[in-house]
């Protein structure tokens, strides 16, 4: 049986674990609200950015110079892997399920015969991609922690990535991060970049009217799809920022409601063995004045 | 005059979003003047100011990187910089000038000095011009 100091000491650490995860629980609350704002914020551009390179696209797409970001370059041999995670731990299974989803997609991919080739951004994935992936690891770039993301964060990010593109150094290349639906959910997504794919526009391309351009469509596209790679990287760090956070709160959530349940029952075992120890000592005056 | 809705927005917001009766816009082949109806219609930006006239009130802002798509519904300019004029006193412009005179220097090839410098251009084109703009408004 532990001694009561043993237990009072017990009792005092995990009181001050409880106060720690629930300030970082109000911390992720209040930059979870302005990641969300951001998030949010910049939905309008990726929207009409899709909606208009889909037009374009619909227009030119089957020409013989289309550019390369929008057709591919035809194989599909070597798989880039952009992986974004957080810089921090203590958000659950944010990172984790991120890693997980990508590691299964590299470890199909080489089963297949592939070369894959993983690009990291944020620590917490590279640390653990990189027990399995030392050498498929091309590149890994840390994210500034505490400042939000910024947008030239995602066009250094994708300058990198379409450089290694135009050197011929892979074929397709997938965005790996965590979609935030609430608070309790984010899915971790596979989003495929390169070649660029629009999903919503074939539907609607019937109905756009036909529009000039200046200067003509390619070099438009030539121009905006570089531009678009940043942005839905933007969007996809901005929507990981939000995910992160939302993970972290309901994760110290958790740990301030266990800690609540840990502390009230060493309190009681501690009430019971302080109990214990005044009876005995009692007993032990009865008995000792009894035999005088 | 008519007026029809635009949006202006970049990357981080929603910068401006209202109904104006003319808005001016920097085309990568020259500036051209928006106005109600105006025919389908796609332009990428170079950098400069892009004036919004609507309300009685006329706003400039200095824009750079993007596009400007004109269609049945309205205008739509997307630009990776948005900033009012009045806030880009200090160096900024200067300093966007000096990375891009760097961007010059550093090009590969060519056609990406040849790219790099028409930006550069229209920087210090921009500059000229709001330097000449705050001149005549003194």
């Amino acid at each position: 049986m532990a001694s009561l100091k043993e237990l009072r000491n017990r009792i005092a650490s995990v009181k001050a674990t409880q106060k720690i995860t629930k300030a970082m629980q109000m911390v992720a609350a209040a930059k979870l609200r302005r990641a969300q704002t951001a998030a949010e914020a910049a939905r309008p551009y990726a929207k009409r950015m899709e909606s208009v390179l889909g037009n374009i696209a619909s227009a030119v797409s089957g020409g013989p110079d289309a550019p390369l970001l929008l057709t591919g370059t035809g194989k599909d041999n070597v798989h880039l892997l952009l992986v974004l995670t957080a810089e921090r731990g203590l958000c659950g299974a944010f990172n984790s399920s991120i890693v997980r989803l990508a590691r299964e997609r590299a470890n199909a991919l080489m089963a297949q015969g592939k070369t894959v080739k993983i690009f990291c951004v944020g620590r917490k994935g590279y640390e653990p991609l990189r027990r399995q992936f030392e050498r498929q690891i091309v590149d890994f770039v840390e994210l500034r922690a505490n400042k939000g993301v910024t947008f030239a964060e995602a066009q250094t990010i994708a300058e990198k990535i379409i450089g290694m593109f135009q050197a011929g150094e892979f074929d397709v290349a997938t965005l790996f991060f965590s979609r935030f639906q609430s608070v309790i959910s984010q899915t971790p997504t596979a989003q495929q970049i390169i070649p660029a794919t629009f999903p919503a526009v074939a539907a609607a391309a019937g109905a756009v009217a036909t529009y000039e351009y200046e200067p003509d469509e390619n070099e438009i596209l030539a121009d905006l799809l570089p531009r678009n790679l940043a942005v839905q990287i933007f969007t996809a760090l901005l929507e990981n920022g939000a995910s992160e956070q939302g993970a972290r709160m309901s994760a110290m959530d958790n740990a301030t409601r266990n800690a609540g349940d840990m502390i009230k029952k060493q309190t009681l075992t501690y009430n019971r063995t302080r109990q214990a120890m005044i009876t005995k000592e009692l007993i032990e005056i009865i008995s000792g004045a009894e035999a005088l | 005059m008519a007026n029809f809705p635009f949006e202006l927005v970049s990357p981080e917001k929603l910068v401006y979003s209202g109904s104006v009766s003319e808005v001016v816009v920097p085309g990568a082949e020259g500036e051209f003047g928006v106005l109600a109806g105006h025919a389908p219609f796609v332009s990428v930006l170079k950098p400069g100011v892009l004036i919004i006239k609507g309300e009685g009130k006329v706003q400039k802002l200095f824009v750079r990187g993007g596009f400007a798509e004109a269609n049945p519904q309205g205008l739509t300019v997307l630009a990776e910089t948005a900033v009012p004029l009045a806030d880009l006193g200090g160096g900024r412009l200067a300093q966007m000038i000096k990375d891009a005179q760097e961007d010059v220097e550093d090009a590969k090839d060519d056609a990406t000095r040849l790219k790099r410098q028409t930006v550069l251009d229209a920087l210090k084109a921009t500059a000229a011009a709001i330097e000449a703009d705050g001149r005549t408004a003194h």
